[in-house]
Parts: structure tokens; C-alpha cells; sequence
């Protein structure tokens, strides 16, 4: 049912790079969490609203004023790389 | 008496009564610690400085606690356990952790866990297992593993865990100790790593049930830092420890003592029942008929959270960074991909992507959606019982400890290790695990207790009315 091709995909779409030995192992697992989480399918939920959040709250809002924040080298200290008050990545485009 | 072996409130007692100094227990637990840590390895990190700042005040609590390694302590390495998180100083406090600042808390180390709470058993760890106090070749459960063993072997005085779907009541079971998840929105996770946002909620792990009420107290409350953080009025969760449950009306779901509990298990907590029942309680059972489904709507909505959670660790802004010898796709892409194959390991790998599939196009009708309603089917077999009754009561985890390396090839039977702990997160009501016995060879077994949302008050006394009839708590891992 999973392949190790899906696995790949859903690997790249998870940003992950599995090395090959990872991959066959990793379809398998992911086939029998698959059949267990399949008892879903057998209940009717048409009628039923989704619960994403137990919470009667939405829209937490404060007021709109300047506080203290975290200032730009304390972000920065936690990275490996950095140039000129940004983050240094390897380059996006070509 | 060692100053070790001592509950957080008797330590209080005899500091008010200037029996003892402050500095006196933490080195008790220094030493303890230097004793017993290489064979139990409940911590990721020991902390070689402990502050004492509350020397003399009445009003602070300079009691040794551990910390959770997924819970931000202000320039101490935090690292979920995970190599992907190696180096990351968090340049701020937890709300928690501010608080128990301000109460004076000494902290003795980083507790080990499963990587990124992903577990039941702390063998996820990047560190290494934790194992058990009461049997080193067995596991203390997990993912807050790390915390309930420290407490278990006296290495702390009292911890503090996260619990996403079990993390904190499971371990404490297995290791014979109190550990309580608040209702969701009760303790802020302002500074805590998310795992799954809308089922992660941090609690205490003690060792009676006196101190699980102390240590609420203290981390509890609303947080503007949190948009989850409820605003209810402050509580002293001490007020009910009353040791008084005659007429609490107690439910006990038929469907957690159905296959795959132990059998042991199942016998401890129905002498449990009839002992509350003998306390004037009134125990009548009741269904939850959509039990069986718990686990896998757990699974999928958890990791779906999870997946969405953890895509910042991407090796730009703080932890891990590598980068290919050769190009595979585009150097950025490259660089993502290979830092989060070399930082998670496989068990986080294992949920980001099935959390990911749940998500994805063609996928999310039929899994993330489903869940989610699924869950208001879960949420309401719970509010339709807690229309008639005060509590449930049922086991916490369906066995005891179990050896290391058991189940670390079936991911399967080890989610099913929350089968029992699970409904309270996905309903979002406050749930305490407490000793209630021992198997045959010697390993604890646990009760969960629980209650409406923000009904605390009530899990205490049933807990403190339990616990000072029985004595379990007492009992101590002979390590």
C-alpha cells in the first residue's frame, strides 16, 4: 500500500532527506500505522462538527502597543551563520 | 532520615521550623544524584551551579525541581532530547519557569525525554534511555520519563513534564509516583517546544499528592504570553485535601478493562474502585463507547500538529545546520533536508511524516478531517458521563514497566501504551495519575482520576482521600 516511492515524497514534502536504508523500513512502519488509524474510516461522521480545539476561545487579541522584544543579536546569537544583521543561508535562487 | 527522600512539603515544614537549611537539601540531592544518575540517567543535563536566592524568606519555596528538557530555561542549553536542537540557549524564561524563579525553585538539571515528547518509554532520546528506578532493565515510560524517574529515585524533590497524550501521568505510573495534566489553557506553554498545540499542557510529577496541589499552586495561571492561557481566578489547590469523598459520584468506563490490560493491573485498580467505593464514594459504570478509536485519532491529529510544529527547525535560525558534500536538488533545499535528516531521529522522522501525509492534498478529507470530528465524538462520550458524575476513574497505563527495547520495533504497540491517558488530552480535561499497588515482581501501578475541565479541586480530594487510606505513596524504588 505504501511504497517506498510515497515514502520518498512524503519525505521531500517533509523536508527530510532519507538516506536509502531509512526508507524501506520507514514505508513499512508507516503502512501499519496506517492500517490501525484505517478503524476511522468506520464510523459515520457526516453530522459531526470537527474539534480542532477544546478551548470556547478565538481571536486573542492585546492591545496594539510597542513593547520589549527579543532585540536582533539576541536572534542572532542562536544561529551558525550570519552576515550583516541577517541569517546567512546557502543560496535560493541559481 | 535522608533530606532526599523528603515530599516538598515536609522539606517546607522543617525549614519554617529552622530545622534544616535550605542548602542542606540541595546538597542531599547533589549527592544523591552523584550516586544513583549513572545507573537511572534521568537527566540530559545535571546543573553544576544551584542558586539559593531565598535563604530566610518564609514565602519561597527553595526547593530542588527538575525541568523537563523541552521547557526554556534563559541561556541554559534546551534541547527536546533531539540532536537538532544541539547548542540552542533559549534567550528567554518559560512562563513556568519565571515563575518558579520567583518562588524561589532551585533547579537541579534538564530531565531526559523521549525526542521532542515523541514516546512512551524515554528510549527516543538522543542522551540515551532513562530506566527505571524500581528495575534498571526496564523503561520509566515516557515522554516525561526522565522527570517521574528523577522523582521516583530521589534524584529531585519534585519535576515538572509536559503531557501531550499521556507524557506525564504513563511515566508516573511506571515509576510510582503523582503526576497530574492540568486542563488544557490552565498553565501557560509560553517557552514550551511545541509538540502538538492543541493537546500540550505542563504539569507536576511529585511524589505524593499534597505537593502535586503545592506545585500547581505555584506554575498555574493565566498568561498573556500564551493565547491558550485561560483567565480564571487564582486557586490554593491545598484547600482540597480533604481526605472526604462520601457521596463524590465516581465513574469507571467499561471499555478501559477490555483486551490488553494486565491482568495484574486490572486487579490493582478494581481493589482501587472498591476501596473509594468502602470511602463513601458512589462507583457506578459507565461508557465511553468511542475508547477504541482514542489512540488513532490521537495519532493523527498529534502528528499532523506535530509536523506543522516542527518544520522550524530548518537549520536557519538557531540548533543544528548541515549541509550535503554534494548537491541534490538546490543548495537551500539541500541544506533543510539534510539538517533534518541528521537532527531527527527516527521516531520524529516517523511522526513529521505521518503527520504530513494526514495533511497532504488527497490525504486530508480522509484522515485530518475525520480525526477531528472523531474527537468531538471522544469529547462527547466524556461530557455526557460527566453530566451525572464528579470523576472517572481508570487504570493509567494498561501495564506495568516494560523491559527496554520491547517495543522499540513496533510503533504500534507502543502508541497503544496511552490507550487509557489519551481522551483527557483530546478532550482537554484535567486527568492525576497516583500509586495504587505493585505487581507481583515489584513494579508500580497506577490510577487515573478524572474531572471536568478546571475542576482540579476535585481530582485532588478523590487523590488525597485515596492516597492517605492506602499508603502507596510511601513505598520507595530501592535503588
Amino acid at each position: 500500500m505504501i511504497s517506498e516511492k510515497d515514502v520518498k515524497y512524503v519525505a521531500s514534502l517533509s523536508r527530510i532527506h532519507l538516506n536509502e536504508e531509512e526508507a524501506k523500513p520507514l514505508a513499512k512502519d508507516l503502512e501499519k500505522i496506517l492500517n490501525y488509524v484505517a478503524k476511522l474510516q468506520k464510523l459515520d461522521v457526516k453530522q459531526i462538527a470537527p474539534t480542532s480545539h477544546v478551548l470556547p476561545l478565538n481571536n486573542v487579541f492585546r492591545e496594539d502597543i510597542v513593547r520589549p522584544s527579543l532585540t536582533q543579536e539576541e536572534t542572532l546569537n542562536m544561529t551558525v551563520d550570519k552576515m550583516n544583521g541577517s541569517f546567512k543561508v546557502p543560496k535560493v535562487i541559481e | 532520615m535522608k533530606l532526599f527522600s523528603l515530599t516538598a512539603h515536609e522539606i517546607l515544614d522543617l525549614l519554617k521550623a529552622k530545622k534544616v537549611k535550605a542548602e542542606d537539601v540541595v546538597s542531599s540531592v547533589k549527592e544523591r544524584i552523584d550516586s544513583v544518575e549513572t545507573r537511572v540517567h534521568a537527566y540530559a543535563r545535571v546543573f553544576e551551579t544551584r542558586e539559593i536566592a531565598s535563604e530566610g524568606n518564609e514565602n519561597l519555596f527553595p526547593i530542588p525541581i527538575a525541568v523537563k528538557d523541552n521547557i526554556c530555561i534563559k541561556d541554559n542549553e534546551t534541547t527536546c532530547a533531539s540532536k537538532i536542537l544541539k547548542g540552542f540557549k533559549p534567550p528567554y524564561d518559560a512562563t513556568v519557569i519565571a515563575k518558579l524563579k520567583g518562588a524561589g525553585a532551585v533547579f537541579t538539571g534538564n530531565a531526559n525525554m523521549d525526542e521532542f515528547a515523541f514516546g512512551s518509554s524515554c528510549e527516543t532520546s538522543c542522551f540515551g534511555p532513562t530506566r527505571n528506578p524500581w528495575d534498571l532493565e526496564r523503561v520509566p515510560g515516557g515522554s516525561s520519563g526522565g522527570s517521574a524517574a528523577a522523582v521516583a529515585a530521589d534524584e529531585t524533590i519534585w519535576a515538572i513534564g509536559s503531557d501531550t497524550g499521556g507524557s506525564i501521568r504513563q511515566p508516573a505510573a511506571l515509576c510510582g509516583v503523582v503526576g497530574l495534566k492540568p486542563t488544557y489553557g490552565l498553565v501557560s506553554r509560553y517557552g514550551l517546544i511545541a509538540f502538538a498545540s492543541s493537546l500540550d499542557q505542563i504539569g507536576p510529577i511529585t511524589k505524593d499528592v499534597r505537593d502535586s496541589a503545592l506545585l500547581l499552586n505555584i506554575i498555574g495561571g493565566y498568561d498573556e504570553n500564551d493565547s491558550t492561557s485561560v483567565d480564571t481566578p487564582a486557586k490554593d489547590y491545598t484547600k482540597s485535601l480533604i481526605s472526604d469523598i462520601k457521596g463524590i459520584k465516581i465513574g469507571i468506563p467499561k471499555e478501559y478493562f477490555i483486551e490488553g490490560i494486565d491482568p495484574e493491573v486490572g486487579l490493582s485498580v478494581k481493589a482501587a474502585i472498591e476501596q473509594l467505593r468502602s470511602l463513601g464514594a458512589i462507583v457506578k459504570e459507565v461508557s465511553l463507547p468511542h475508547t477504541e478509536y482514542a489512540v488513532a485519532t490521537y495519532y493523527i491529529t498529534a502528528t499532523a500538529e506535530a509536523s506543522s510544529n516542527l518544520a522550524r527547525f530548518d537549520g536557519v535560525q538557531y540548533g543544528l545546520r548541515s549541509i550535503p558534500k554534494e548537491q541534490r536538488k538546490n543548495p537551500i533545499v539541500d541544506m533543510y533536508e539534510e539538517t533534518r535528516n541528521q537532527g531527527f531521529g527516527l521516531e520524529a522522522k516517523r511522526r513529521i511524516m505521518l503527520g504530513t501525509y494526514a495533511l497532504s492534498s488527497g490525504y486530508y478529507d480522509a484522515y485530518y478531517l475525520r480525526a477531528l470530528k472523531v474527537r468531538t465524538l471522544i469529547k462527547q462520550d466524556l461530557d455526557k458521563v460527566f453530566g451525572d458524575f464528579d470523576a472517572i476513574v481508570t487504570p493509567t497505563s494498561p501495564t506495568t514497566a516494560f523491559k527496554i527495547g520491547e517495543r522499540m520495533d513496533d510503533p504500534v504497540s507502543m502508541y497503544l501504551s496511552d490507550i487509557y491517558t489519551i481522551p483527557a488530552n483530546l478532550s482537554g480535561i484535567p486527568a492525576i495519575s497516583i500509586p495504587c499497588g505493585f505487581s507481583k515482581n515489584n513494579l508500580p501501578i497506577g490510577l487515573q482520576i478524572m474531572a471536568k475541565a478546571f475542576n482540579e479541586e476535585m481530582i485532588f480530594k478523590i487523590a488525597y482521600t485515596y492516597e492517605q487510606n492506602t499508603g502507596w505513596h510511601k513505598k520507595r524504588a530501592g535503588i
